[in-house]
C-alpha cells in the first residue's frame, strides 16, 4: 500500500511535479508534459519496490545517484510491443502504402520510439517481401539506449513466436515467420539481413529536434502518453520531417483530429490512423 | 454530488450490461466509464448495439477526450484506460495486469484520484480477480462501492474477490441496479 492517499493527493501532485522538474534540469530527460495517470502507477510502484517512503525521498536518489535514475529511466519507458502488433495495420500498409513507395527511388523512414524493435523488424520483414528493403533507409530510434541494444540485438523470447506467428498471417505475411529467424534455446535470432538497412539511434521525441527528411514515419503508441500540447509538438516535427506528400502512421488509438496539424494531413486508411501529408 | 460511475465486469458482463443500461434514465447526469474484458476483439459490434437499446450515447473511449455527463466509455481492448486529473481520458499499452488489458484496477485508481470521493465503482459478473484492488482504492478514497450479488452473477468470482478485498459498501442483485443509479444521482 503506497503512502499516498487521499488526504495526501495535492502533495503527491506537487512532488511528482518537482521530480520530473529535478530529472529534467539534471539529466535533460523531459516527462512534464507526460500523462500523469501512468507516469504516477510507475511513480508509485517503484517507492514500494526501493522501500521509499515519499516522491521527495525518491527525488534525492534520482538527482544523486545516475545508476539508480536510469533504473526509474526504465519504469518510465514502456517497452510492451509484439511482431505485427495490430496485424490490420500491417495489411492496409501493404495494400495502401507499398504502391506509393514502389515509385519511389530510394526510401527513407524514420521509426519514432522503436522500443526493442519487434515492429521495426516486422516492416523490415514486410518491405522484404514487397521487393524494397534494399531501396530503404530504416532510422530506428528511442530515448531508452537500454531498449536500443535490445532491438540491435534482435534476439527474442521463443515463448512470444507463437503469437508473433499469429500476427504474420493475419497481417498478409507471404511465408512463415519462422523463415526470418533461428531457434537456440529459449530464444530466437532474427536474420542478420533484415538489419542491413536499419541504424539504431538515441534520440527523444521531446528535446530534440528534426535530424533528417524522410519520406515515412512509423510512430505507434507513443503519443498516447502526451498530454495535448506534447502531441502537437511532436506532431509538428513530424511534419517537418516528411517530404510533401510522406506517409505518417500512428497507432490505432491515436489520432490527429482535433491537433494543430489535423488541417495539414490527408487520411489514407481512418481505421489504421495512416495519413499522409499534404503538398501545401 | 457523484461526478461518476466506474464499471468493470468481465465474463457475462455484457449481457449484465444489457440489463442495467437501457434502464437508466434518459437524463442522468453522470458518466459511466465501462471497463469490460472482450479479448483483443472489436468493440464496434457491441457498441453499435448498446447505442440501440439505451437511452445514452455509448462510445468508445479516446486518449485526450474530456469525459462527459450521461455518456457511456468503454475501454479500448488491448488498451488501459485511466482517467486523467483534468477529468480527461488517456490511454496505455503499459503491461498487462491480472492478465488484463484494459484492467479495471488501472480504471478504477485512476478514477479515484481524479474524482477522490466522487466516484461510484461497482464490479458485476467476472471470472477473475480484476478491479478487487481499484474498488478497494475507491473506498480508501470515500467513494461508493457496489457490488453484483455474487449468488446470482454468471461468473461469481469476479464480485466475491471485490467482496473480500474491498469489502463494498452495497450489494445488488443485477435488476436492482439501473434503479439504484437512477434514485443515488436524483
Amino acid at each position: 500500500m503506497s503512502n499516498y492517499d487521499e488526504s495526501n493527493s495535492e502533495l503527491l501532485t506537487i512532488e511528482l511535479n518537482l521530480l520530473f522538474e529535478g530529472i529534467y534540469q539534471r539529466y535533460g530527460y523531459d516527462f512534464r508534459n507526460y500523462s500523469k495517470a501512468h507516469i504516477r502507477r510507475r511513480v508509485l510502484s517503484r517507492l514500494a519496490l526501493s522501500n521509499l517512503t515519499t516522491v521527495t525521498e525518491l527525488l534525492d536518489k534520482v538527482l544523486r545517484e545516475p545508476e539508480f535514475f536510469k533504473v526509474f529511466l526504465d519504469d518510465l519507458s514502456i517497452n510492451v510491443t509484439e511482431m505485427f502488433r495490430d496485424p490490420q495495420f500491417y495489411q492496409s500498409f501493404r495494400e495502401n502504402i507499398v504502391p506509393k513507395l514502389k515509385t519511389y527511388t530510394f526510401i527513407k523512414i524514420w521509426h519514432a520510439g522503436c522500443s526493442t524493435g519487434e515492429e521495426v523488424y516486422s516492416l523490415a520483414i514486410l518491405l522484404h517481401e514487397e521487393g524494397l528493403l534494399d531501396r530503404c533507409q530504416i532510422y530506428a530510434t528511442d530515448f531508452n539506449r537500454k531498449v536500443l541494444e535490445i532491438a540491435k540485438e534482435g534476439v527474442y523470447q521463443k515463448a512470444e513466436m507463437e503469437q508473433f506467428e499469429n500476427n504474420y498471417i493475419k497481417s498478409g505475411g507471404q511465408h512463415k515467420l519462422s523463415d526470418y529467424y533461428k531457434s537456440m534455446y529459449g530464444s530466437v535470432i532474427l536474420r542478420k539481413d533484415l538489419s542491413k538497412r536499419i541504424v539504431f539511434a538515441d534520440h527523444n521525441l521531446v528535446t530534440d529536434s528534426v535530424f533528417a527528411e524522410v519520406n515515412l514515419i512509423m510512430c505507434r503508441n507513443v503519443l498516447i502518453y502526451f498530454e495535448k500540447q506534447l502531441q502537437n509538438k511532436v506532431l509538428n516535427l513530424f511534419h517537418e520531417s516528411l517530404i510533401p506528400s510522406g506517409i505518417l502512421c500512428l497507432g490505432t488509438k491515436e489520432s490527429i483530429k482535433f491537433t494543430s496539424v489535423d488541417s495539414k494531413f490527408e487520411i489514407v486508411d481512418p481505421k489504421q490512423k495512416i495519413f499522409k501529408k499534404k503538398i501545401i | 454530488m457523484y461526478q461518476a460511475i466506474v464499471i468493470g465486469t468481465s465474463f457475462g458482463g455484457l449481457e449484465a450490461l444489457k440489463t442495467i443500461l437501457p434502464a437508466l434514465k434518459e437524463d442522468f447526469p453522470l458518466p459511466i466509464i465501462i471497463c469490460l474484458h472482450i479479448g483483443e476483439h472489436n468493440n464496434e459490434v457491441f457498441i453499435r448495439h448498446l447505442s440501440e437499446i439505451c437511452k445514452l450515447p455509448v462510445k468508445e473511449a479516446e486518449g485526450n477526450e474530456p469525459i462527459l455527463p450521461g455518456v457511456v466509455y468503454f475501454a479500448p481492448p488491448n488498451y488501459h484506460l485511466q482517467v486523467e486529473a483534468d477529468l480527461s481520458f488517456s490511454l496505455s499499452t503499459d503491461k498487462k495486469l491480472n492478465f488484463s488489458r484494459p484492467s479495471i484496477d488501472i480504471l478504477f485508481e485512476t478514477a479515484a484520484w481524479a474524482y477522490k470521493d466522487k466516484v461510484v465503482g461497482i464490479i458485476l459478473t467476472g471470472a477473475n480477480s480484476d478491479g478487487a484492488h481499484g474498488l478497494k482504492t475507491i473506498k480508501e478514497f470515500g467513494g461508493k462501492t457496489i457490488i453484483q450479488n455474487p449468488c446470482h452473477a454468471a461468473s461469481p468470482v469476479m464480485p466475491r474477490f471485490a467482496l473480500k478485498i474491498a469489502k463494498p459498501e452495497v450489494r445488488l442483485h443485477l435488476e436492482e441496479i439501473a434503479n439504484y443509479l437512477n434514485k443515488l444521482t436524483t
